[in-house]
C-alpha cells in the first residue's frame, strides 16, 4: 500500500504544475484522438472489439483514478458498481425495451447514488480500513445478482443475453464498428468531463482532502461532502462503463463481475500512473493483452509469467505510464535544448 | 488433314475429360474457413486459470488426443490443430477469446469449451456467425436447443437427464416412496428438480419437500432436520461435494436412514464420501456414465487399456485418477469421429448435420453399454447413465444402463 500512497501524498516532481499533469498536451491529445478515430477503419472486427474493450476499461480505470488520484480513497469495490451499470443497461434493454443509448445516462445516474450513498458509511474509514469495506461490497455483488426475486429480470445465474445494436440511419458499417465510434464519443465526453471537473472548485477541494483532510477542513472545505461526492462521480462512471461492456460483450452474468475485475482495474489504474488520467487507456491495455502475452508465452504458468511482468513494472516504473511519459518528455527536451 | 486433326480434336476432348474430372474432385472437397487439404483447426476455451481450473485437465487431456490422432497420420489426411485459450471462467473473457478463436485464428468451429455462464455467453455470437459451438462441456439442459440455436450442441448428460433417471429407478423399485429433495437454490439445483418432476409425471406428488439452500450458508444442518421431519424415506440430494458432504453426516447423526441418492456431481470418493465418513456412507445410490480410472475392475476392459496406453504415451503428466482426463478422452473422441465422419465436406454446415447423425457411437471411456446418439431434434449426445452403489470403499455399478428417455 505504500508505494500507493506514496504517489497520493508526495505525488513526484510534476506536482508543481498539477492541471497539466493531469492530462496531455494540446499535440499529443490530437494525435491520439486521429489514432483513436482512424485506425478500426483499417482492423478487422475483432480488434475494434478489442478496442473498443480497451475504450470502457480505460473508463472504468479513470473513474477509479479519479476517486484515488483525485480524492485520495481507495476502492477494491468497483466491480460491484461496474456489475450493477451492466445489469441496468442490460435489464433495460432486454426487458423493457429501451433503446441503449437511454440506458446508459440511467446507469450512470443510478451508480451515481449507489456510490453517494454508500460513500457515506464509507467516510468513517480510511486507508486499508476503506479498501477492506469497498472489497466486501465487491465480494457481496455476486450473490446480490443471483438473489431470487430479482432472477424475473437478471435472469439469475444464468445471466441475460443483450442485443447487440446496428448501426443507425443506414449507416455502412458493421456492429462492432458502431459501437466502437459510440463508444469513443461517450468515452471521450467523460474524459473531458473529468478533466474539467478535476480543474474545479470540486477538484481542488478533491485534491486539497488527498493532500491533507485537516487542512482542506480549515480552508473550509466540506470534507464529508466532497468525499462522498468524489465516490458518487467514480460509481457513475464505473456504471456508464459497466453499460457499455454490456452492450459490447453482449451478455451479463453474475461471474462476469467478481472480485477479479475490481483487482484488474485497481492494477490498470496503478500501471496507468495514479493521479494521471490519459494513463487510464494505458493502464486498460496492460490488464486486457498482457494476460494474453503472457497465455502465449506459457499457458500452464501463465499467471506466474503476468506476476513476473507486473513485477517488472512496478519495480521498474513505480508510478506506471505516468513516470515514462514524464521521462520521455524530459528525453525530448533535453534534445530540442542540443 | 483428318488424320491429323483427329488427335487435336481427342487432345480437346482428353483436357476437356481432365478438366471435368478436376472440377467434378473440387465439388467433392468442400471447406469453410478453418479447414483445408492439410488441416483442420480447432477452437477451445477453458479455465486454465482462475476458480475452476481444476477443469482444465478436460482442454489438456483433449489437447493430447488430437496429439495422438496427428501421430497416427491424422483424419482423413489432415492434421488437425487444437487451439485452446484460457478464459479464467470469465464470461467476458470468454466472449474476447471466443471471438478471437474465430475472427482471427479462423477456426472452422469452438469444441468442447467449458462452463454453463461462459458458453452461455458466446451462443448467440456462434449462432449468429454459424460456427459450430460443439459438445460443450456443461451439464445445463439449455444446450439441446435445436430449433433456437441450430449451432450449439452439449455433450455430457444434462442435470435433468440425470435426474429423470433417479425418477424411472424410484418409481420402480419403491413406488410407494415419500420424496424429500434438498437442492442447490440455482441453475443447477433447478435444472436438476425440473428433470426429477418432468420424470415423475403424474407421479410428481411423490415429493413432499422441496428444500433449497444457498452456496453461502456455513451449514445445511437445518435443512436435513426439515427434511426428515417431512416424512420423507427417499432423500435425493441435489448438493455439491461440501454440502453433500454435510447432508450424509447429519443424517447419520440425527439416525435417519432413507434411501439416499446424491447427484453424480458429488460422487468424489476423496472429496465427499471419504470427509463424511465411509461406514455411514454405505448403500448410497447415484448413477454415472464415465469408466472410473482408479477402479480395478476396468483393467482387462479394451476400451480401458486403449485409455491407458494413451495416458502413458500422450499425456504421462495426467492423472488418471482424476474424472476430468477420462471425460476430455471421451469428448476429444466424439469430436474425432464427427470429423471422420465429415470426409472431404468439411464446411460448418456439413459438420453439424455430421454431429447430428451420431448412431450408437462408444468412446472407449464410457460405461458399457452407454451410446451416443444424435438426430436433427436431438442434440443431446449421452443420454443414459448406470445406478450405482457405494459399497465397502468404492461405488459398485448396478442394473441395466437407463435412458433419460421417457419411451422406454
Amino acid at each position: 500500500m505504500s508505494a500507493v500512497e506514496d504517489v497520493v501524498t508526495e505525488a513526484p516532481a510534476v506536482e508543481a504544475v498539477p492541471k497539466r499533469a493531469m492530462t496531455l498536451g494540446s499535440g499529443t491529445s490530437i494525435v491520439v484522438l486521429l489514432l483513436l478515430i482512424a485506425v478500426p477503419l483499417f482492423a478487422k472486427n475483432f480488434v475494434i472489439f478489442q478496442l473498443t474493450q480497451l475504450l470502457y476499461l480505460g473508463l472504468a480505470v479513470l473513474a477509479l483514478n479519479i476517486l484515488t488520484g483525485g480524492s485520495g480513497q481507495f476502492s477494491l469495490g468497483q466491480s460491484a458498481f461496474y456489475g450493477i451499470g451492466a445489469y441496468i443497461t442490460a435489464v433495460m434493454m432486454e426487458q423493457f425495451n429501451i433503446p441503449y443509448f437511454l440506458c446508459l445516462p440511467v446507469a450512470g445516474v443510478l451508480c451515481f447514488g449507489v456510490g453517494f450513498l454508500f460513500g457515506q458509511p464509507a467516510l468513517r474509514l480510511s486507508g486499508v480500513y476503506l479498501a477492506l469495506a469497498t472489497f466486501a461490497l465487491a465480494t457481496a455483488m455476486p450473490q446480490l445478482l443471483k438473489l431470487n426475486f430479482l432472477e424475473k429480470w437478471t435472469g439469475g445465474v444464468q445471466g441475460l443475453v443483450v442485443t447487440k445494436p446496428d448501426a443507425p440511419f443506414g449507416l455502412p458499417m458493421s456492429q462492432d464498428m458502431w459501437l466502437y465510434y459510440f463508444t469513443l464519443v461517450v468515452v471521450l465526453a467523460i474524459y473531458i468531463f473529468s478533466v474539467n471537473l478535476l480543474r474545479s472548485r470540486s477538484g481542488r477541494a478533491f485534491m486539497a482532502i488527498r493532500d491533507n483532510e485537516i487542512a482542506a477542513s480549515a480552508m473550509g472545505v466540506n470534507v464529508a461532502l466532497y468525499k462522498t461526492l468524489a465516490f458518487g462521480v467514480s460509481a457513475g462512471i464505473t456504471g456508464v462503463a459497466g453499460g457499455l461492456s454490456a452492450i459490447a460483450v453482449q451478455f451479463v452474468a453474475p461471474d462476469s463481475f467478481t472480485i477479479t475485475l475490481a483487482i484488474q482495474l485497481f492494477l490498470g489504474m496503478v500501471v496507468g500512473g495514479v493521479g494521471w488520467l490519459p494513463g487510464s487507456i494505458i493502464g486498460a491495455a496492460f490488464i486486457i493483452f498482457v494476460p494474453n502475452i503472457a497465455e502465449g508465452i506459457s499457458k500452464g504458468l501463465s499467471g506466474a509469467v503476468f506476476g513476473v511482468l507486473l513485477f517488472l513494472v512496478i519495480y521498474l516504473v513505480p508510478h506506471g505510464a505516468r513516470q515514462v511519459a514524464i521521462l520521455g518528455q524530459q528525453f525530448a527536451g533535453r534534445l530540442r535544448k542540443n | 488433314m483428318t488424320a491429323v486433326r483427329f488427335p487435336v480434336v481427342a487432345l480437346f476432348a482428353a483436357f476437356a475429360l481432365c478438366t471435368a474430372m478436376n472440377t467434378a474432385a473440387l465439388a467433392q472437397k468442400a471447406y469453410d474457413n478453418g479447414a483445408s487439404d492439410t488441416e483442420i483447426r480447432i477452437g477451445n476455451i477453458m479455465p486454465y486459470s482462475g476458480p475452476a481450473s481444476a477443469y482444465a485437465a478436460i482442454g489438456k487431456a483433449e489437447e493430447a488426443y488430437f496429439n495422438k490422432i496427428n501421430a497416427e497420420g491424422g483424419i482423413n489426411g489432415r492434421k488437425i490443430k487444437f487451439i485452446s485459450y484460457d478464459d479464467a471462467y470469465s464470461p467476458p473473457k470468454t466472449v474476447e477469446q471466443a471471438r478471437k478463436l474465430v475472427e482471427s485464428d479462423n477456426v472452422l468451429l469452438i469444441f468442447g469449451s467449458l462452463g454453463t455462464s461462459t458458453n452461455g455467453a458466446i451462443r448467440k455470437y456462434m449462432n449468429e456467425s454459424k460456427v459450430p459451438q460443439l459438445f460443450v462441456a456443461s451439464g445445463a439442459s439449455k444446450w439441446n436447443d435445436p430449433k433456437q440455436y441450430p449451432w450449439t450442441m452439449g455433450w455430457q448428460p444434462s442435470y435433468a437427464s440425470e435426474a429423470k433417471i433417479y425418477a424411472k429407478y424410484i418409481m420402480k423399485e419403491k413406488p410407494d416412496a415419500k420424496i424429500g429433495v434438498l437442492y442447490q437454490n440455482d441453475d443447477f439445483g433447478k435444472d436438476y428438480l425440473k428433470g426429477l418432476k418432468e420424470g415423475l409425471g403424474d407421479k410428481a406428488p411423490m415429493i413432499v419437500l422441496e428444500e433449497p439452500y444457498d452456496t453461502s450458508e456455513p451449514a445445511i444442518d437445518e435443512h436435513v432436520v426439515k427434511l426428515k421431519a417431512s416424512g420423507a424415506d427417499v432423500f435425493i440430494s441435489i448438493t455439491t461435494p461440501k454440502f453433500a458432504a454435510q447432508a450424509i453426516k447429519k443424517a447419520a447423526e440425527i439416525a435417519w436412514h432413507p434411501m439416499h441418492i446424491v447427484s453424480n456431481v458429488s460422487t468424489s470418493v476423496g472429496g465427499v464420501i471419504e470427509p463424511a465418513g465411509y461406514e455411514i456412507s454405505q448403500g448410497i445410490l447415484s448413477a454415472s456414465y464415465l469408466k472410473d480410472g482408479s477402479d480395478p475392475q476396468w483393467n482387462a476392459d479394451d476400451g480401458m487399456k486403449r485409455f491407458y496406453n494413451f495416458i502413458a504415451q500422450y499425456d504421462p503428466k495426467a492423472n488418471k485418477l482424476d474424472v476430468g482426463v477420462v471425460f476430455g478422452y471421451a469428448a476429444a473422441q466424439t469430436m474425432a469421429r464427427v470429423l471422420q465422419m465429415c470426409g472431404d465436406n468439411l464446411t460448418r454446415d456439413n459438420v453439424m448435420k455430421q454431429a447430428a447423425s451420431l448412431k450408437d457411437f462408444a468412446p472407449d471411456t464410457l460405461l458399457p453399454g452407454i451410446r451416443i446418439n444424435t438426430a436433427p431434434d436431438n442434440f443431446a449426445p449421452i443420454e443414459q447413465l448406470q445406478m450405482m452403489r457405494f459399497t465397502g470403499k468404492a461405488w459398485e455399478l448396478f442394473g441395466d444402463v437407463i435412458s433419460s428417455n421417457l419411451a422406454h
